[in-house]
């Protein structure tokens, strides 16, 4: 990745996040916490990796995204909106009743949505169908799979890992958002993953572990992703909790939130800092 | 209907899940699009059939049916259409929430073929019977919902589900059922129940292993009591054939529905929802399992000990018919 491309992608995660900060405001509520932690993510694939026409959002050929971590629906209805799958001015609608866009987004209802997600557990397997259906229907397209690291608290999480690894489901690249924080507490308390990453070594796949806040180290693993046949492959992406807005960072109370005059105000404060800080030097 | 070549000599040494298999493998030859999926029960739901025909169409997750539901939501969504097999408990409660979230609610084109549905795998214990699932998948919105009554009529059913577009619940038995149609030739719609015996006294309305014995009964009455009684054949429960039912309330007056369930949700209840919201009254009885989990036993003993086979069908009609209802109301309105 060059330093122009990387340049824009840092510009457009922080248009993103802001425009996430938005829609929560709009919505009056919303899981923000984990909407922020997995930007960067959303960022990178809509932006750099995914073969997507927005102007076609059925194009059966293109890439799919299932996010199974469907609760972050508030960050994620951004990303489809900036893309152009439908009108921007649809975000200040979020959670009104009768929009077409809820807390957790509806496939039926939203273009661009390749799946509707919200009971947890689901997405990976979810994913894993479209990816096999690609080898059946001959077609090259990639799936990406998000998880949330509280998430793989599911059964349902491991027996898709377990039937991923069975298949060699290598058209299949999946990345948990590991932000360490859950609803009611961090992770490690609420419910124990780690050693995480053995886990899913030890359910058969390749583990690419990395600062899910550096495009760098992200695009790398995408890429190495990309061409690995041997086994699936995931992505754990450590990240923050309400990256970027300094009050939410690391702070599980920000799973879901509102936001008053004064924290709209501090959080786009913040959010430019952000910004700043991360692009000196870029 | 067209296709089907079966005949009863076929289905006499095929249980109902044979008869699935092969008509699955039938399909699968014309149309490269369909795909299976089981949960290490291959063999006993006779999806097994098609894996051993189109192994690269065929996916055996493992004892893992909640990743089973939703690997086929997946495959829908990329233009297959999967055909999914497991019990029909582990179906609609199991793997409910994938059921409801990944299929139903996207209205995606997977066809769930339950098996062993009912108490036909009586001998297995209430955690393998399926006494709920009609109840369940009729609430699930976008969900067609059908219940065989037999080997050639389960053929039909999977065509009719091939052809229909959307989530459909098949629910079959295990074992052999006593066979009632002869061949597919008859006129199965999807939605529209089959008139089995004509009559104006009383209609019974079965579903699944229940209307072989609501028709032997229907011959009893005729020849001991002379009761002339309708059968209906309601193969589908939802969406369920509301003219049969209002035609049967406005002729004969007097409704026994039977079947293989819980009485509370199933066919009994739709019917009942059908005979409410029209605001004409009659007779009624529901004939099923009662709010109780099953005992334990040989599928035709289960079914003569909740009164759902042709004895127990008897039994209520008789009663039905002594009722000494029509004195007390104004049927005058109704014909």
């Amino acid at each position: 990745m060059n330093e122009l491309e990387l340049k824009k992608l840092e510009k457009k995660a922080h248009e993103l996040r802001a425009l996430c900060v938005d829609t929560v405001v709009w919505a009056g509520s919303g899981h923000i916490g984990g909407a922020l932690s997995a930007m960067d993510m959303f960022t990178l694939l809509y932006y750099k990796y995914m073969k997507i026409d927005p102007s076609n959002p059925d194009w059966e050929d293109r890439d799919r995204f299932v996010l199974s971590k469907g609760h972050v629906g508030v960050g994620f209805a951004p990303v489809l909106a900036d893309k152009g799958y439908f009108d921007k001015e649809l975000l200040k609608t979020y959670n009104h009743t009768g929009s077409s866009l809820g807390m957790h987004l509806d496939s039926t209802k939203v273009p661009g949505l390749d799946a509707s997600t919200g009971s947890l557990g689901h997405g990976l397997s979810i994913a894993i169908g479209i990816a096999l259906a690609a080898k059946i229907n001959d077609k090259s397209y990639t799936t990406y799979c998000l998880l949330g690291d509280g998430e793989c608290n599911e059964g349902s999480v491991w027996e898709a890992a377990m039937s991923a690894a069975h298949y060699n489901v290598t058209n299949l690249i999946t990345f948990v958002d590991r932000n360490k924080c859950m609803m009611d507490g961090p992770t490690e308390e609420v419910m124990k993953l780690e050693p995480f990453a053995d886990k899913w070594k030890a359910f058969g796949f390749i583990v690419k572990e990395v600062n899910g806040h550096s495009m760098k180290e992200l695009s790398e693993a995408i890429e190495f992703a990309l061409g690995e046949k041997s086994a699936p492959v995931v992505i754990i992406a450590n990240t923050v909790k309400g990256c970027g807005i300094d009050f939410m960072e690391n702070n599980y109370k920000w799973h879901y939130g509102g936001l008053n005059s004064e924290k709209i105000q501090q959080s786009k404060e913040s959010l430019n800092n952000y910004y700043n800080k991360r692009v000196k030097g870029v | 209907m067209g296709g089907l070549t079966y005949t009863m000599q076929d289905t006499v040494s095929l249980s109902t899940s044979e008869v699935y298999g092969n008509v699955l493998c039938e399909l699968g030859e014309k149309h490269p699009e369909i795909v299976g999926l089981t949960a290490d029960l291959a063999k006993s739901t006779k999806i097994g059939f098609f894996q051993e025909k189109f192994p690269n169409r065929f996916f055996n997750v493992g004892i893992a049916e909640q990743n089973m539901f939703s690997i086929a939501a997946g495959l829908a969504k990329s233009g297959l259409v999967p055909f999914v097999s497991t019990f029909a408990i582990f179906t609609s409660m199991r793997a409910l929430d994938q059921v409801h979230t990944d299929i139903c609610y996207q209205n995606l084109n997977v066809k769930m073929i339950a098996t062993h549905a009912g108490l036909s795998f009586g001998q297995a214990g209430t955690t393998h019977q399926c006494t709920e699932d009609l109840s369940i998948m009729r609430a699930m919105a976008n969900c067609k919902v059908i219940v065989p009554a037999d080997g050639m009529e389960t053929a039909n059913a999977i065509l009719a589900a091939y052809e229909t577009d959307g989530p459909i619940y098949i629910r079959i038995n295990r074992g052999f059922d006593q066979k009632l149609y002869d061949s597919p030739d008859y006129s199965f719609e999807l939605g529209k129940a089959v008139e089995l015996r004509d009559g104006t006294d009383l209609t019974i309305i079965a579903c699944g292993s229940c209307v072989y014995q609501a028709v032997e009964a229907a011959k009893i009455l005729d020849s001991v009591d002379g009761i002339k009684a309708r059968v209906l054949d309601m193969h589908t429960l939802k969406p369920i054939d509301r003219d049969a039912i209002l035609k049967a309330v406005h002729e004969t007056r007097r409704l026994i529905t039977v079947e293989d369930h819980n009485v509370i949700g199933g066919l009994g209840s739709a019917v009942s929802e059908v005979i409410a919201e029209s605001g004409k009254g009659c007779a009624f009885i529901k004939l099923g399992i009662p709010d109780e989990f099953s005992i334990i036993g040989l599928h035709e003993d289960l079914m003569a000990h909740y009164k759902i086979d042709t004895n127990g069908i008897l039994e209520n009609v008789r009663e039905l018919m002594g009722r000494d209802f029509e004195e007390d109301d104004d049927w005058e309105d109704e014909v």
